[in-house]
């Protein structure tokens, strides 16, 4: 599902060999406990990605950096985890590189900016990737609207949701602007 | 009655085994129940079921450490964190694929009947004539006629939602109140009748959901997380059914952990005296006797329970004498099917989340309609408009992108085709000797594949699923064959099959071991041919028609 918005294979979706001494494993480990900064820059990607607007709270109300947390470190794959790592660097670089300040210094409006044309990069990349890396910015994407879509506040106040419905109707009236069922 | 001695001994508390085992109690019968797994209560050990979809911590995702554990399972789509726990642990119970075979296990009790899919359509009579008359393996030894009862009976019971259509390759039913169609699929439904008049039909899904109150169950709330287990009982399992009616008799016994090794073979008396079962927590072996053992351990297992008794008899096990114990193996190749985009219907949605969908019974190679191949298909599918995984025009982050993907996307439609397998001797499961479970049991080595008829006929599942979308004005459809492992369907069936002649076939038509007549084998080991439909429902039905035959085998021994 998420594939086809990001243009790829949805991140972790297989499992492969990995050559990782035992002590870029450790230091892999180590680096996997990210920081609160490190989860508040999560958060500030993701809230890029989906911000709070009229209609409902964005990503960093549902806690989406953490979430991202606990699937990097569950659901990827060692070099997956790497690279999503590194991203975050690569980011704060590309930021810098960008506006001349680091993304947690950036304006809400330099960060969509930022991010709109990695994602513009990304989308011409992941379509004809092949065999290469996954890159970080489809995986901070990926875990967003996952995130986001499919918490708390994304079921009740993005979406709508009903957890016992009781019956199915196949034909109601909709009109522009309602919500979509979680 | 003595210690460890019962009537009747069920072996599996699947489908199979708790229908088995209704119907045994309900006949007076003393009965033991023995399944190789754990215990999961109705309710009680539905962990997920009540908790919240955002509860979860992955979200529905699995770990890279289930993925090590569960490599089978992570082949389909049925690895999904919710019901992780239900899938057999792999290291513990490997198999050997000779040939790629994609094996989806439950060890625990009731079997898949709380994971499985609930689609419950009969067997018509061309499906019990298919074998005789396009002369392919052995004739099925019974027909339509004698099932009938039968499906009425466990229909009536289990609780099937589904529409009366008088199709005769499909027939009706005991029906509880059909789920509906939605606005998208009448219309495509509508225009397939225009395009083939009465020759194709679309309609509603045949499945064991309740749509009205059956008592002591609830009606389905229409929540689609069937498979965490039902709290409200909407819909069949042997725990929300057939278990409890058991149980009310006062005559049946479960023993959780009981892995039978095998069926204790008297050559003298040349009958079952009962199983021995290994302690899979303790290791401990123990003999149960009865009048009566019912194998209902699943397709595979139960023939694996065969190869491993009597030995001292026959060196293939019980049941082997025809040279068929193990063979024709089938299943239902899947893995194929189209989808596409739905132009209008921008002002309707639906409510409620249906674990049901539409249901495109077979049309090919019937009357007047012949094909390069034989037997054939059907589809299953559902039309719905998209959600927030959607791709959205012009738009890739930000808040109009996040507000746009809290709305409905356009319509999509798409189906998946489920296609009879012809039973060749070739597929096959035998023991792998040289490789053994935790409990140093041999374990099933799987050799079957795909032959030039099933091929065939994915080419044309393909070829009409997009003529008919195209027909019914559907867009931009897309076609995907993702191959198919032998197993992948769920359907696995076959290897202890019915015949008509104990030289070629491993039952009788009361499904009795030929060799053994106080063993029957009513899970989908006994199936002769494979149909197209989703089998569960004729397992139900021949199960209960065995248990009928056996209990007026004892009352007449008995007088």
């Amino acid at each position: 599902m998420i594939a086809l918005l990001t243009g790829g294979a949805v991140i972790g979706g297989n499992a492969f060999l990995t050559g990782c001494s035992s002590s870029e494993e450790r230091n892999l480990k180590a680096r996997l406990k990210l920081t609160p900064q490190q989860v508040a820059f999560l958060d500030e990607v993701a809230e890029t990605i989906l911000p709070t607007t009229q209609k409902s709270p964005g990503a960093k109300a549902a806690k989406v950096g953490s979430f991202m947390t606990i699937m990097v470190n569950d659901c990827y794959e060692a070099p997956d985890q790497q690279i999503f790592l590194d991203g975050m660097d690569k980011l704060d670089a590309a930021c810098k590189k960008m506006h001349d300040v680091g993304f947690m210094e950036a304006t809400a409006e330099q960060r969509l900016v930022l991010l709109t044309a990695i994602d513009k990069e990304i989308k011409g990349h992941m379509l004809q990737k092949g065999q290469s890396p996954n890159h970080y910015y489809t995986m901070f994407k990926q875990l967003t609207l996952l995130g986001y879509f499919s918490s708390e506040i994304g079921y009740k106040q993005a979406l709508r949701y009903n957890q016992a419905p009781g019956r199915y109707e196949g034909d109601v009236p909709y009109k522009k602007g309602d919500r979509a069922w979680a | 009655m003595e210690a460890n001695t019962y009537d009747a001994i069920v072996v599996g508390s699947g489908i199979s085994g708790g229908w088995a085992a209704k119907e045994l109690c309900e006949k007076g019968l003393k009965v033991l129940m023995l399944e190789r797994g754990g215990p999961y209560e109705h309710i009680k050990d539905y962990k997920s079921a009540l908790r919240e979809p955002w509860d979860l911590p992955h979200r529905g995702r699995t770990t890279i450490e289930q993925k090590q554990k569960y490599p089978v399972i992570h082949r389909g789509w049925a690895a999904s964190e919710a019901v992780m726990d239900g899938w057999v642990n792999e290291e513990d119970c490997p198999y050997t694929e000779l040939k790629p075979f994609t094996w989806w296990r439950s060890y625990r009790m009731g079997g898949r009947s709380t994971l499985w899919g609930r689609q419950s359509y009969r067997f018509s009579p061309m499906d019990f004539e298919a074998n005789a008359r396009d002369g392919i393996a052995v004739p099925w030894p019974i027909g339509y006629h004698d099932v009938a009862p039968w499906y009425d009976h466990v229909e009536k019971f289990a609780g099937i939602s589904g529409s009366i259509e008088n199709i005769a390759h499909l027939p009706d039913g005991q029906f509880l109140p059909p789920m509906e169609l939605n606005c998208v699929e009448k219309d495509v439904a509508k225009r397939i009748k225009q395009e083939y008049g009465d020759k194709r039909h679309l309609i509603i899904g045949r499945t064991a959901n309740l749509t009205a109150l059956i008592p002591g169950r609830s009606k389905c709330q229409f929540r689609n997380r069937c498979w965490e287990g039902c709290p409200f009982g909407g819909y069949f399992s042997t725990q929300s059914s057939t278990l409890p009616a058991a149980m009310k008799t006062g005559n049946l016994t479960v023993r959780p952990y009981s892995l039978v090794r095998q069926v204790l073979y008297d050559k003298d008396t040349k009958k079952a005296t009962g199983v021995e079962v290994l302690d899979t927590e303790t290791n401990q072996t123990y003999e149960f006797k009865s009048k009566v053992v019912f194998l209902c351990a699943s397709s595979l297992n139960s023939t694996w329970v065969l190869f491993n008794s009597a030995t001292d008899i026959w060196p293939e096990g019980l049941g082997s004498s025809s040279g068929e114990l193990g063979h024709n193996v089938m299943d239902h190749h899947y893995n194929l099917g189209a989808s596409g985009m739905v132009e209008g219907y921008e002002d309707s949605y639906i409510f409620g989340k249906r674990a049901n969908g539409f249901y495109i019974p077979r049309f090919v190679n019937i009357g007047s309609d012949k094909r390069d191949y034989l037997r054939g298909f059907g589809y299953q599918g559902s039309a719905s408009r998209e959600g927030w995984s959607r791709d959205i025009a012009e738009l890739s982050i930000g808040g109009d992108f996040k507000d746009a993907l809290t709305e409905p996307g356009q319509w999509t439609i798409g189906a998946t085709a489920f296609g009879e397998i012809l039973p060749y001797h070739e597929n096959k499961i035998s023991l792998d000797k040289d490789r053994k479970d935790k409990w140093g049991l041999p374990v099933l080595a799987m050799d079957a594949e795909l032959k030039e008829n099933e091929l065939k006929m994915r080419k044309d599942m393909l070829a009409e699923v997009k003529a008919m979308l195209s027909i019914a004005g559907v867009k931009n459809i897309k076609t995907w064959d993702g191959g198919h492992a032998m197993g992948h369907g769920i359907h696995e069936m076959g290897t202890a099959r019915m015949g008509l002649d104990p030289k070629t076939s491993v039952l009788n038509k009361w499904n009795q071991v030929w060799d053994c007549l106080n063993v029957y084998v009513t899970d989908g080991a006994c199936m002769t041919s494979s149909g197209c439909q989703n089998p569960s429902l004729t397992y139900m039905a021949l199960t209960a028609r065995a248990v009928d035959h056996a209990v007026n085998e004892l009352k007449k021994n008995n007088s």
